[in-house]
């Protein structure tokens, strides 16, 4: 009785697994080409975010170490 | 036991692999119909042609980088016997058509939104080409497309064309 119910779901997990080993072909990329796929929604203001955090982590950087916290990185 | 083999069977039917259009043997036949759908196409059947076969899409940026230059290929050598055959694998065809109006051309475009051509030839990248000599092998796959690859391939359309 166990042993069929552990089967059976197995079974219905190996069904459902089957769908991660398709591959998406070259040319099937275009929905994932769209900007709205993109992880990034706005690069421009990731890159400015991302300079600001970086700039500000280095003001608690330790001695002799580049970056002074001037946003010159 | 039987579970394993039920697990086998679907891997392998996830991951099943083709057959490789291979350099040297013969282009494989496949018909489609032109985008505009008023006629149909096949790149393998130009005998005694070169054929510059393109795969494209609208969402493939080096695609646009390269319209311009099969166009000018296509009027400079045309009267030599040089066909180019894009063939567009958007799943809508609105956006292939968009995409003419921005990068217009007038080589012959076909449309397989089913893909069944891509997977005859083992398309692994996007744009991919394949050059088909006159006697209707496939003499270079080419993967990508840069700006300063037209050099090279120019050269190697000329020198299959002045094959008989």
């Amino acid at each position: 009785m166990n042993t069929r119910r552990l089967s059976r779901s197995l079974m219905l997990l190996t069904s459902l697994l089957a769908g991660c080993a398709t591959q998406v072909a070259p040319w099937e990329r275009g929905q994932l080409a769209r900007p709205e796929m993109a992880l990034e929604p706005y690069p421009p203001e990731a890159s400015f975010r991302q300079h600001v955090f970086f700039s500000k982590e280095s003001v608690s950087g330790g001695y002799g170490v580049g970056g002074g916290g001037c946003g010159c990185n | 036991m039987k579970i394993t083999a039920l697990t086998l069977c679907l891997l392998a039917f996830g991951s099943m692999t083709i057959q490789a259009a291979e350099l040297n043997t013969p282009a494989p036949s496949c018909r489609v119909q032109t985008l505009t759908g008023q006629s149909g196409v096949d790149p393998a059947a130009f005998p005694g042609k070169v054929v510059y076969l393109d795969f494209w899409a609208s969402w493939c940026i080096p695609c646009a980088k390269s319209f311009p230059v099969l166009d000018q290929w296509h009027s400079d050598l045309g009267g030599r016997g040089f066909e180019v055959i894009a063939i567009n694998l958007d799943e809508e065809r609105q956006e292939a058509l968009n995409f003419l109006q921005r990068h217009p051309v007038r080589f012959t475009i076909g449309a397989d939104p089913a893909g069944k051509c891509p997977r005859l030839y083992a398309v692994k990248g996007m744009p991919t080409s394949y050059l088909i000599d006159r006697q209707g092998r496939i003499r270079e796959v080419h993967e990508g497309f840069k700006t300063s690859d037209a050099a090279g391939l120019r050269a190697r359309i000329e020198s299959l064309l002045s094959e008989p």
